[in-house]
């Protein structure tokens, strides 16, 4: 291309002014949490304070909404990982009957808005009086991050020699120990990569959970059923610890990624 | 005993895509012809009316969607692409840390974003209202509440998912057809017109369905952002089914939104050409 010329000094600027506009929401979430707020509402800047955080788990509500977040979270990561590593594997590795509707499905899955999956889920259970708690906040998670799981998986299941693994069993391996020493380590970015998006999904999910939640309240529930009220400091001290956290774990697996390859 | 291994690795994700996913849209299809209220239960009537009642109240609310979901995506593309542009041809080695900044508000919970974003749009909040003490800004002067606040919101939510797609696709684009192009006296806009935007169709068309659909559907950025006169329909369809407990309603609003989103991509993926969409959807 032709040298840098001053449209291409602009559009830098403007990809800068776009990154900027971005984060700017994010900014202010983390530095609210320092306002040393007097009034009801947290929207002006009163002082700087350590003190949100040091009553970080002060409201109790919330505390148990952010536990709740995350044991649904790391359950739903885990079945999702489990049954969407094996379904990645199938449609990778094999060809079989149902290959074409279960690629749709996934596809569907995926492709579903939240909306309407949240409202067909809630149908289910009303219909069939199953009742609301974090047991049908879980299947549903399981549901949306399943398709992730599968695609990340099945992207490196291709590209895998399967030499390999006839290599495995040559030298005596049994199927299973073929599995976990050879095909899982292989597959395990992918198999992390999904894991890693199925967590983040479903920690930060509202749409779905606010039909199926019965009773239970998750983070973001109780950060939207707060909104009118006012929403405390405390929620964006917890906001920049989970940024902060997935931030580092973001950047600790890009910098192991490029030391491997 | 192999031959049964995909079978068996695909049957558990097969059940939950069947139980969680097939059956609820038929239990759906089913609620929504039924009638009777929350108290005392719900019988199948097959009453169509149900469909022509909702859509004669809400539509007002449904082609609102339609019109917020569409500005905003506009708005997306308009936006997004420079900056998928830029970043493609121009990021150099620092392709990965531009990718990295955009998807940043990711590490953020999407209420919370929202309710950031409408923080700093508040009244006397710390942007207006500086403005506001200094006179450059009329005291009566507002955002919140309005539809650019609520399409604004839309479009800085799912901004990241039109510029990926569009990045990726001209990513793929060979410079050297770029510079053929410039060998043949191709001005720069025509290089641009005739080369460049032609194979970054593909990369536009996945970016406006993956912002498209949620925003249509997203019912946090009119609640948070938005007053009473932006209600849209993911507004309507969570308080039928929340608030009012009228599943009937709920359930046909729910099926009339999905089929006016699938309709709304068929005459899209037409007016685009087949081809784009399929080599869209091989991706």
């Amino acid at each position: 291309m032709r040298g840098r010329g001053l449209g291409d000094r602009l559009l830098h600027a403007y990809t800068w002014l776009i990154i900027v506009w971005l984060s700017s929401p994010i900014a202010v979430m983390i530095l609210f949490g320092f306002n040393d707020k007097k009034s009801k509402s947290n929207t002006t800047w009163q002082g700087f304070t350590l003190k949100w955080y040091h009553q970080l788990f002060d409201i109790s509500d919330l505390t148990v909404a952010l536990r709740n977040s995350l044991v649904i979270a790391l359950v739903s990561t885990l079945i999702t990982v489990v049954i969407g590593t094996m379904l990645g594997l199938a449609i990778g590795r094999y060809r079989f009957r149902g290959q074409g509707v279960t690629n749709f499905l996934v596809f569907a899955a995926i492709s579903t808005p939240e909306l309407v999956m949240g409202a067909s889920l809630l149908s289910l259970f009303v219909s069939g009086n199953v009742p609301r708690d974090a047991n049908t906040i879980i299947v549903s998670h399981v549901l949306f991050s399943l398709s992730f799981v599968v695609v990340t998986v099945r992207a490196r299941v291709i590209v895998l020699d399967p030499s390999l693994e006839e290599a495995a069993k040559d030298l005596g391996a049994t199927s299973w120990g073929t599995f976990r020493q050879v095909t899982l380590p292989s597959i395990l970015p992918g198999v992390l990569a999904g894991a890693m998006l199925s967590f983040a999904l479903s920690i930060d999910d509202y749409v779905v959970t606010s039909f199926v939640n019965g009773s239970t309240v998750t983070f973001p529930l109780w950060i939207v059923g707060s909104v009118k009220t006012g929403i405390p400091p405390q929620v964006n001290v917890m906001g920049t610890l989970i940024f902060g956290v997935g931030v580092l774990i973001a950047i600790a697996t890009s910098v192991t990624a490029r030391r491997r390859a | 005993m192999r031959r049964l291994t995909p079978y068996l690795l695909a049957l558990p994700s097969w059940m939950w895509l069947g139980i969680f996913l097939v059956v609820p849209m038929a239990a759906m299809a089913s609620v929504s012809l039924q009638t009777g209220n929350a108290i005392d239960g719900f019988a199948m009537t097959f009453s169509f009316s149900n469909y022509t009642d909702a859509l004669s109240r809400y539509s007002p609310q449904l082609l609102r969607s339609l019109l917020y979901g569409g500005l905003a995506t506009v708005a997306m593309l308009v936006i997004g692409y420079p900056v998928a542009y830029w970043i493609a041809f121009k990021g150099g080695a620092r392709k990965s840390m531009y990718l990295f900044l955009l998807l940043l508000p990711f590490f953020v919970s999407f209420v919370l974003r929202t309710i950031s974003w409408g923080f700093l749009l508040a009244d006397d909040g710390v942007l207006f209202g500086p403005l506001k003490s200094w006179g450059v800004l009329p005291v009566g002067f507002h955002v919140l509440a309005t539809t650019f606040a609520v399409v604004g919101g839309l479009t800085y939510n799912f901004l990241p998912f039109m510029i990926l797609p569009i990045y990726v696709a001209l990513e793929r684009v060979d410079p050297r057809i770029i510079e053929a192009a410039y060998d043949l006296y191709a001005s720069r806009t025509a290089a641009f017109r005739r080369v460049v935007l032609p194979l970054s169709l593909p990369g536009v068309f996945a970016g406006v369905l993956m912002t498209f659909v949620p925003a249509t559907a997203d019912p946090v950025n009119a609640q948070i952002l938005g007053g009473t006169s932006n209600t849209m329909i993911g507004n309507i369809i969570q308080t039928q089914y929340l608030t009012n407990l009228d599943y009937p309603t709920a359930s046909a609003l729910s099926f009339t939104l999905m089929a006016v989103l699938l309709v709304g991509i068929f005459i899209y993926a037409k007016a685009l050409g087949t081809e784009n969409v399929l080599e869209a959807a091989a991706r």
